[in-house]
């Protein structure tokens, strides 16, 4: 066969077209969801958190959290009566199977869960070079795991420590608020298996929804707020000394 | 002509140059994902692949619907915020072919300890119990129905 340089020429850049759109297949988001209708948080009553763990085993189920790791997790919280800046947490194992009987006295004890806060200007997806990590248009924090080079600047950007670098993947690692239960129109594994109603998904783009008459009779806040990360956890009753 | 008589070497340069941006421009327009840039400077195909990911909790309105009996047993009493798979583990194989996929019933000695047994942090108002004291040793559902939890003597129904 028998190629002048000027076939050449023209074929590989229309070889580079073509390859283009097989590679790229259809992408197209579920069907019946509207992203742009959407922007999601999550509501966390301290009074209500018993520490029971089943969040944190049903996340690992659903999303098939390595061992060890966590994408929620439940912190076991003693204020002294006194010292309240300096707050003794334990999460062991992460709450996954409860926690033992404390041997504290005293003071204010009470649990925390915790997880991505999904910030709408986080610092996780600012650092990522290839942006293997973003923010979807209903405000979920993502990571695209075919696209992620394992550098772990995101593990360290989140000031929350809700990411981990997956051990076997080797691509970092986060809560996905249930991306594939929310836009099927259930709510996360976590909230669906919350006993007491600690964890609610809200959608603060939806009127109806009842975060709206919650935020504006309760007192609520999110972690951290003085990093202004938009953070869309919001925390009822939660304590000063949480961090 | 004499003006620039060495201009075969500029065109030379020329050439490679377009050659250069040529395949720069392929390569670039062969490595960048189609979706990239679709609702952002990420790959939009991304979010086809999470939400395409299989569910293990199939949510209890998928539950309710086959057993309102139950729902309707738990909705009156004490456990009537507690949703099904919260104890039940998760169900959505069952969800999709009940026939077949069956399951398994929960360990009370566990179960009910998982939530109910003493702890200074949970909140006051949550009912507590030391399970040593409190049962001696007995499981939980010789007394309490679990959909329905209040004491009821010992009457298995």
């Amino acid at each position: 066969m028998n190629i002048s340089r000027r076939e050449i020429l023209l074929l590989v850049p229309a070889a580079a077209i073509a390859w283009d759109f097989v590679l790229a297949g259809n992408p197209e988001a579920a069907p019946n969801y509207t992203m742009s209708e959407h922007w999601w948080g999550m509501l966390l009553d301290i009074t209500k958190c018993i520490g029971c763990g089943s969040c944190v085993r049903a996340c690992a189920t659903e999303n098939d959290v390595p061992e060890g790791y966590f994408r929620t997790w439940v912190e076991r919280y003693h204020v002294s009566d006194w010292h309240i800046e300096a707050p003794q947490v334990d999460s062991p194992e992460g709450g996954k199977d409860g926690f033992p009987p404390s041997s504290m006295t005293g003071g204010k004890n009470f649990f925390v869960p915790k997880l991505c806060n999904h910030c709408t200007d986080s610092p996780c997806t600012q650092v990522c070079p290839v942006g293997a990590t973003f923010h979807t248009p209903d405000g979920v924090v993502l990571v695209d795991q075919n696209y992620c080079l394992g550098c772990r600047y995101c593990v360290q950007a989140c000031p929350y420590g809700c990411r981990y670098f997956h051990p076997t993947k080797q691509v970092a690692d986060k809560c996905t608020l249930c991306y594939h239960r929310i836009t099927k129109g259930l709510t996360t594994a976590c909230c669906e298996v919350c006993p007491t109603g600690a964890r609610q998904l809200a959608d603060l783009k939806n009127p109806n929804d009842p975060i709206h008459a919650y935020l504006k009779t309760h007192n609520v806040q999110v972690l951290k707020p003085h990093l202004a990360t938009g953070a869309k956890m919001f925390y009822s009753c939660l304590d000063g000394s949480v961090r | 002509m004499g003006k620039f008589k060495d201009s075969s070497y500029l065109l030379r340069l020329a050439a490679l140059f377009a050659v250069g941006l040529i395949a720069f421009i392929a390569i670039r327009a062969a490595v960048i994902p189609k979706s990239f840039g679709q609702y952002g400077p990420y790959r939009g195909k991304a979010l086809t692949e999470i939400t395409a990911r299989p569910l293990s909790y199939a949510g209890h309105e998928v539950c309710e619907g086959c057993h309102p009996d139950v729902y309707e047993l738990k909705s009156k009493g004490a456990h009537a915020h507690v949703n099904c798979e919260s104890c039940h583990g998760p169900q959505a194989n069952h969800a999709d072919d009940p026939g077949t996929v069956k399951p398994q019933l929960p360990d009370v000695a566990k179960l009910c300890v998982g939530c109910h047994s003493e702890n200074i942090a949970k909140p006051a108002s949550f009912p507590q119990v030391n399970a040593q004291e409190h049962s001696s040793r007995q499981p939980c559902n010789t007394c309490h129905k679990p959909h329905s939890p209040r004491f009821y003597g010992g009457d298995k129904k």
